[in-house]
């Protein structure tokens, strides 16, 4: 009985082996943010045509990166999403196992908001006021411009911006693994950070310390990482109206009748001022196709064509429905004929 | 003197009384104790009372979906393009065509391209495929004028159940046109056969369970196969047979300690072998069965041992004694009284293993995967893994579907524990 049970364990084994030397669905890995918007697709893509629904896995944008690079072949992925631009090292890497020839398709906006409970007042806040909030260590208030450096020692928002309510800094955000987190200390952190003059100027003599006094991000308290679930987060604001928290879009408008927006430089996370560019912390989505396995794999050109088709991303579009910011109609010409020619990046 | 004399009485109330006091005081702290394992068993029931009831209370609305009742005109211009009624050209026609003039129909009033597609929203993506495979199955339809109920957007549904807090995204008008079908009956729930018939989706009205089962059963499926032959066959091994040295020691005391292990560290391994080494498919059920197999497997080993350590030994002597030889002994007698433990243990670790997710993440069964696997090599998901995924998605209808779909996990488990208590109550032997 147990040879029997040997035997068809490897008959098991023999069986995947020959199975996965082709494979006809699509394989889709990468960025959590786009994976709301790429499953959607898949399942239209799915329901609409002869092909077999692609399999998604969220892995994070730069765990989808280091899939996605690993080769060429059945084993490896086709697309992979992400919620930042790929990065010339990723695109290095890819290069070096062989995936040559790498399209690039730019899918939308997503927009991070800043939000708080319906019970509180509405936030009006600048740049600036984030990066003095959060940062590790911000300017000395005694001598800003004077190029010191202390830990951050505000504890209430009113001492940040006297404008602002005597409230506690508590704000609930994603941790260093996710993209929502890149994305928000790149545009909201940055962007306060370099309205110091002496920061600005160090961007060009040195990158690296510029990134470390923006990017960073407190860690005795005020900024609590609420882990990867942003549905954690809107719960976590609901039960306490002082708190303020950091997520995407989507999940702002579908919690709206709890949750309002922070106004950001008098700006707020409104659809249309998104769409726009006057939101400033919005940041673009990406996915990213193999090119050599088009045509080995079905149906990956009729994903394309059903992703970059108007009825998906377009103004009225499905992808609209679920929170996706769609780009102006000019840069969605530009990506589709991208996606239809498969018109290979170059870094 | 006196105080010499009396000392003796004295010390023998003070004893008696010291007795009589004690036990007074003994008793308190007997009840005392008593007192504090049931305070301690009514506490871990009230948190389970408040998780059960939680659960319920948000999942039980998963199970009810709300409809919408239209009449329809099944216009055979529209739904057989080819005109010969064949099945391609059935599958071919325009079903959301024929929703949509259903609903300008009943709502006349709406032109702007912007209120229309308002009202288009009203009803789910999948109306228009449940329609189709009805009038594949039944092409006698074509040509009628009849009423169907139409499954509902997952906005009007939530609306529909809850109230105001519903519906967040549903505009003034839409309020209004679904006050106008309320109003005539034309919107109500019925039970949501979808969720136990679908596989994932990302409109919420259309996602069911049916695809995570599936991948929980097959993976299971594998670990059983593997995980019991040769947790029984190592367990036999090590009590039964294997001499006590240093050797055995270091085999067991490494076996306790991989039951120990965290479970994501099975699934770096899965990946380092399964994958990697081995080349099987990302997201199967086989590869994630094998990796619970790992996981399984100390589980299952300690149990037997255990199982076998409590035959008595008198049994193993008898046989010997009347001449069977060890291998006699160990499966003719040995083995059959000690089968119900272990078979408990192999129910209680499978049902560990129905329980994990950390381990699949890094063997790609953490995915969006809408076909339902047809056997151990499709990308499959497990129960948990779906609960997760929806548990992280914005839309507010997964939240009830999330307390839905851990309510059947749970069935799952007590329906498990309660198979190795049944087991143990009928063939466990007492000595």
């Amino acid at each position: 009985m147990k040879r029997m049970l040997f035997g068809s364990a490897l008959a098991l084994v023999l069986g995947a082996q020959a199975q996965a030397a082709s494979r006809d669905a699509i394989h889709i890995v990468g960025s959590s943010t786009v994976y709301p918007f790429a499953t959607v697709v898949a399942e239209h893509f799915g329901r609409a045509t002869r092909f077999k629904t692609p399999r998604i896995e969220s892995t994070g944008s730069g765990g989808g990166m280091k899939l996605f690079c690993a080769g060429v072949g059945v084993n490896h992925p086709d697309i992979t999403n992400a919620s930042r631009r790929i990065k010339k090292s990723e695109f290095a890497k890819c290069q070096a196992n062989g995936v040559k020839e790498i399209v690039e398709i730019k899918i939308g906006y997503d927009g991070i908001a800043i939000a708080n409970s319906r019970k509180a007042p509405r936030f009006d806040l600048s740049r600036k006021d984030l990066f003095l909030a959060l940062a590790r260590q911000v300017p000395d208030p005694a001598a800003p411009e004077s190029g010191k450096l202390v830990p951050n020692p505000y504890r209430t928002w009113k001492q940040v911006n006297p404008s602002l309510p005597d409230v506690r800094i508590e704000v609930l955000g994603p941790p260093p693994t996710s993209g929502t987190r890149d994305a928000f200390a790149e545009l909201a952190m940055e962007g306060g950070c370099k309205q110091f003059a002496w920061i600005k100027a160090l961007k060009h003599q040195n990158k690296k310390r510029y990134k470390a006094i923006c990017h960073a991000i407190r860690e005795d308290g005020p900024y609590i990482e609420a882990g990867e679930n942003d549905n954690l987060i809107v719960k976590k604001l609901v039960a306490n109206p002082r708190a303020l928290g950091i997520f995407g879009y989507s999940y702002l408008e579908q919690n709206a009748d709890q949750l309002q927006g922070s106004l950001v430089d008098g700006v707020a996370p409104e659809f249309e001022l998104i769409a726009d560019g006057s939101y400033p912390v919005s940041r673009p989505l990406f996915f990213y196709v193999k090119k050599a396995h088009v045509g080995r794999i079905p149906g990956i050109r009729e994903y394309l064509a059903e992703f970059t088709s108007e009825k998906a991303w377009g103004d009225d579009g499905y992808l609209v429905d679920k929170g996706l910011i769609p780009m102006p109609e000019e840069e969605r010409r530009a990506f589709a004929k991208a996606a239809r020619e498969l018109t290979p990046l170059a870094l | 003197m006196s105080k010499k004399k009396n000392k003796p009485l004295v010390k023998r109330r003070a004893i008696r009384e010291a007795v009589l006091h004690g036990l007074a005081r003994r008793r308190r702290r007997d009840r005392l104790l008593r007192l504090a394992g049931i305070g301690a068993i009514v506490l871990g029931l009230s948190f389970l009372a408040v998780m059960l009831v939680s659960l319920v209370s948000l999942g039980k609305s998963a199970f009810w979906q709300t409809h919408i009742r239209l009449e329809l005109t099944l216009d055979p211009a529209r739904l057989d393009p080819q005109g010969n009624g064949s099945q391609a050209s059935l599958a071919a026609g325009d079903y959301a065509g024929v929703i949509k003039q259903a609903l300008r129909a009943r709502f006349p009033e709406v032109r702007k391209r912007r209120e229309k597609r308002e009202l288009y929203r009203l009803v789910s993506s999948g109306a228009a495929w449940a329609l189709r495979d009805q009038v594949v199955a039944d092409p006698e339809l074509l040509g009628q004028r009849r009423a169907f109920w139409l499954l509902a957007d997952d906005e009007v549904d939530q609306w529909f159940k809850h109230g105001e807090a519903g519906g967040v995204r549903l505009s003034e008008r839409q309020r209004h046109w679904l006050e106008s079908l309320r109003a005539e009956g034309a919107i109500d729930t019925f039970f949501n056969w979808a969720f136990f018939r679908n596989g994932d989706s990302r409109e919420p009205e259309l996602a069911g369970i049916r695809g995570a089962l599936a991948g929980s059963f097959y993976a299971l499926l594998v670990t059983l196969a593997l995980s019991l032959p040769l947790g029984v066959a190592a367990a036999i091994y090590l009590e039964e047979f294997a001499p006590r040295n240093r050797w055995t020691d270091f085999v067991e005391v490494n076996i306790n300690n991989l039951a120990a292990v965290p479970s994501i560290v099975f699934g770096l391994l899965g990946l380092a072998v399964f994958l990697n080494f081995l080349d099987l498919p990302r997201s199967a059920p086989l590869v994630g069965g094998l990796v619970l197999t790992l996981m399984t497997l100390p589980t299952i080993i300690i149990t037997g041992r255990a199982a076998l350590k409590a035959v008595p030994p008198s049994i193993r002597e008898a046989a010997l004694g009347i001449g069977a030889s060890r291998m006699q002994t160990v499966f003719h007698h040995v083995l059959p009284q000690a089968l119900p433990g272990m078979l408990t243990g192999t129910i209680i670790g499978m049902a560990q293993a129905l329980g994990e997710t950390a381990p699949l993440l890094m063997i790609g069964m953490v995915a969006f995967i809408v076909d339902v696997p047809q056997g151990f090599t499709d990308p499959a998901t497990v129960l948990p893994v779906q609960i997760y995924l929806w548990a992280d998605s914005p839309e507010r209808a997964f939240m009830e579907r999330t307390a839905a779909a851990i309510l059947v996990l749970l069935l799952f488990l007590v329906l498990m524990n309660l198979v190795a208590i049944l087991l143990r109550r009928r063939f466990e032997k007492r000595w």
